[in-house]
């Protein structure tokens, strides 16, 4: 990759699903660029296509038409488990419901992905203890989901989600199910590891005041861009 | 790796251990079947090979009357000619490849000392009847032959007799009752214990022939003759000659057939192991029908368990686990749980296979050639039916796996 090029291009992407007439486009051609160390939330009602979006961001879907490019690769034309590796190395994701494995500890949550990568099980758990200290949560390692808070909960699936060291972190909704005090932690927790560590994030919020964490603001309507705004200094 | 994945299998077999256990007892039973009728399969040909073999290996019985088998005619026109004195003269005197020839003529017959009494298998015979059927003595002597031509009111008895009449005391020298004769105890029997078929080989009283003859069957029959051959001397060899002397001594025409039987101990003992050896593979495929019923149980519950763990798969496949990953963690999970299930089903199957040898007195008899198939063969099972809904799970659209409620 280039340095200097985006991490993230969409050149007139279209999602489609169904046939002849009950044809829907999800996304209708849309382009945008994410270059790297950007914070950017990405808005718009439901049925916009902002989690569309989102899915060919972290590489879990392809498009239909078009080119999405990863740090300069096609990942739209890669097969499963290609996108799969791809989203091993350099993506984490963090859901609004957050996703954590039950009745599975934190610190076991944390090493999930590095179980895939192939990491020796001692050093799986000195970066899983690094990556829970990061998120704040040092003394909770072995509490399951269940002993935990949601704002805890929420900050186990950041801490899975950075203990890979990824470039680009995917956060869909993740402060959907919590309150206005534990947002603004969660908020403040994603602002840091962006600054700190100068990790992409991506961010789909429906939240006003949770997409004004981000620098850039795209809005999605009907599958296409609306609008694309650098946000002034907030927080 | 898969250590790793090992480990979650049997963590996951742990969540659910009623569900689990469920699943297992398909091939529990399935395997527990399989190990018990081969184990005790294998028991019993071996204690059918062992009781015919004490009958006396290598050993023919000749018995007056046509032997039974399909083509004869009906017996009824037929007066059975028993053998006599001299056909067993005849076959002393000409056969060659026996170690031991001797008659014997049996009765049930009621046996008393003292106040006691009991319905006994008494035999008229000669010396060589030790011999010809393997039998030992403890203590005592066998027949002479002078008592034995003369017949002599003497005996050697079984242990059932002496325990049942002098208890732990020395019998020799006694005299019992055998139907209104008496006789005296000069030996006594090695024990050998019951037949396959149930029949106390101690309950017994060997007299000679010529006292039997005269005092208790009042004839001059012979019901039996033993041969034993010698070692150089296969059964099959002497068979025919004992038919060649035994014909021409009865003058039997060559356009007749035989009115005796010749029967070969050993062929009886290769036929009922064969028999029940068939018993046991035909009872041991039938069980296997039941593991395959266990196998489809573990496609069940790993079906279930793959739709039920769907957002966990989705999770996985987001966070970069590979099909293959999600592929092998449902196989082992099904291979372990079947596994599971193998190892508890041998241990219950020797179980009973001990359990029933011992009630049986059969011996216990484990294959370790069996065991490992059967332990192959669960692995085996839980991989095959493991791999449909393993294979579903890492199909699975990781969009949709998260969506998934």
């Amino acid at each position: 990759m280039a340095a200097g090029a985006p991490l993230i291009t969409f050149d007139k992407v279209w999602k489609s699903y169904g046939q002849g007439e009950a044809r829907v486009h999800a996304l209708a051609g849309v382009d945008f660029a994410i270059r790297r160390g950007e914070f950017v939330a990405i808005m718009g009602p439901s049925g916009s296509g902002k989690s569309t979006a989102m899915n060919i961001i972290g590489c879990l879907d392809t498009p239909t038409a078009g080119t999405y490019s990863f740090m300069g690769v096609d990942a739209g034309r890669l097969d499963r488990n290609r996108r799969a590796m791809l989203r091993n190395l350099y993506v984490g994701f963090v859901f609004q419901g957050y996703n954590l494995l039950a009745r599975t500890t934190a610190a076991e949550n944390v090493e999930l992905p590095l179980i895939y990568r192939g990491v020796a099980s001692r050093e799986r758990r000195d970066l899983a203890m690094q990556a829970l200290a990061q998120v704040g949560l040092v003394g909770r390692e072995h509490h399951t989901p269940a002993e935990l808070s949601g704002g805890q909960q929420q900050r186990v699936a950041i801490a899975r989600a950075i203990v890979t060291r990824p470039t680009l972190l995917v956060a869909d909704e993740p402060t959907g199910n919590l309150d206005t005090a534990r947002t603004h932690e969660i908020m403040e927790l994603l602002t840091k590891l962006n600054k700190e560590l100068g990790l992409t994030v991506t961010m789909v919020t429906h939240e006003a005041d949770v997409a004004d964490y981000a620098e850039r603001t795209i809005r999605f309507l009907d599958g296409h861009v609306v609008s694309d705004t650098a946000n002034l200094e907030t927080a | 790796m898969i250590w790793e994945t090992v480990r979650l299998s049997l963590r996951s077999i742990r969540r659910n251990v009623l569900r689990s256990f469920l699943t297992l007892l398909g091939i529990v039973i399935g395997v527990a079947a399989v190990i018990a009728m081969l184990t005790i399969g294998s028991g019993t040909t071996q204690k059918v090979k062992a009781d015919i073999s004490k009958l006396g290996s290598n050993l023919l019985v000749v018995r007056a009357g046509r032997p039974a088998g399909p083509g004869g005619p009906g017996g009824l026109d037929q007066v059975v000619r028993p053998l006599a004195e001299k056909d067993l003269a005849a076959l002393v005197a000409h056969l060659t490849g026996a170690r031991a020839i001797s008659p014997a003529s049996q009765k049930q017959v009621r046996v008393i000392f003292g106040t006691e009494s009991l319905t006994s298998g008494v035999t008229g015979t000669d010396s060589a009847y030790l011999d010809a059927r393997d039998w030992k003595l403890v203590s005592g002597r066998p027949f002479s032959d002078s008592e034995t031509r003369s017949g002599t009111g003497v005996c050697l008895i079984g242990e059932t007799v002496r325990q049942q009449f002098f208890g732990a005391g020395d019998p020799e020298g006694e005299i019992i009752r055998v139907n209104r004769t008496s006789c005296k105890i000069i030996g006594l029997l090695e024990p050998k214990g019951y037949t396959g078929f149930g029949q106390d080989q101690d309950n017994v009283v060997l007299m000679p022939l010529h006292a039997y003859q005269r005092r208790i069957a009042g004839n001059r029959d012979i019901d039996n003759i033993y041969i034993a051959a010698d070692d150089r001397t296969p059964t099959s060899e002497l068979q025919p000659r004992v038919e060649d002397i035994l014909r021409d001594i009865r003058r039997i025409t060559p356009d007749r057939e035989s009115d005796f039987g010749i029967r070969d101990m050993t062929q009886i003992a290769d036929a009922m192991a064969s028999a029940t050896t068939t018993m046991t593979g035909m009872l041991g495929a039938v069980a296997g029908v039941s593991l395959l019923v266990g196998g489809i149980g573990i496609m069940n519950i790993m079906l279930v368990s793959v739709t039920e763990r769907t957002r966990e798969i989705g999770i996985r496949l987001a966070i970069g686990a590979h099909e293959k990953h999600i592929l092998i963690q449902f196989l082992v999970e099904a291979t372990v749980l079947s596994l599971l299930g193998g190892i508890i089903g041998i241990l219950i199957g020797l179980g009973l296979a001990g359990l029933a040898s011992a009630t049986l007195t059969i011996p216990f008899a484990p294959s370790p050639a069996v065991i490992l198939l059967a332990v192959g063969f669960s692995a085996l099972i839980g991989m095959v039916f493991g791999f449909f809904p393993a294979l579903r799970g890492a199909r699975l659209d990781p969009i949709d796996a998260l969506r998934h409620e």
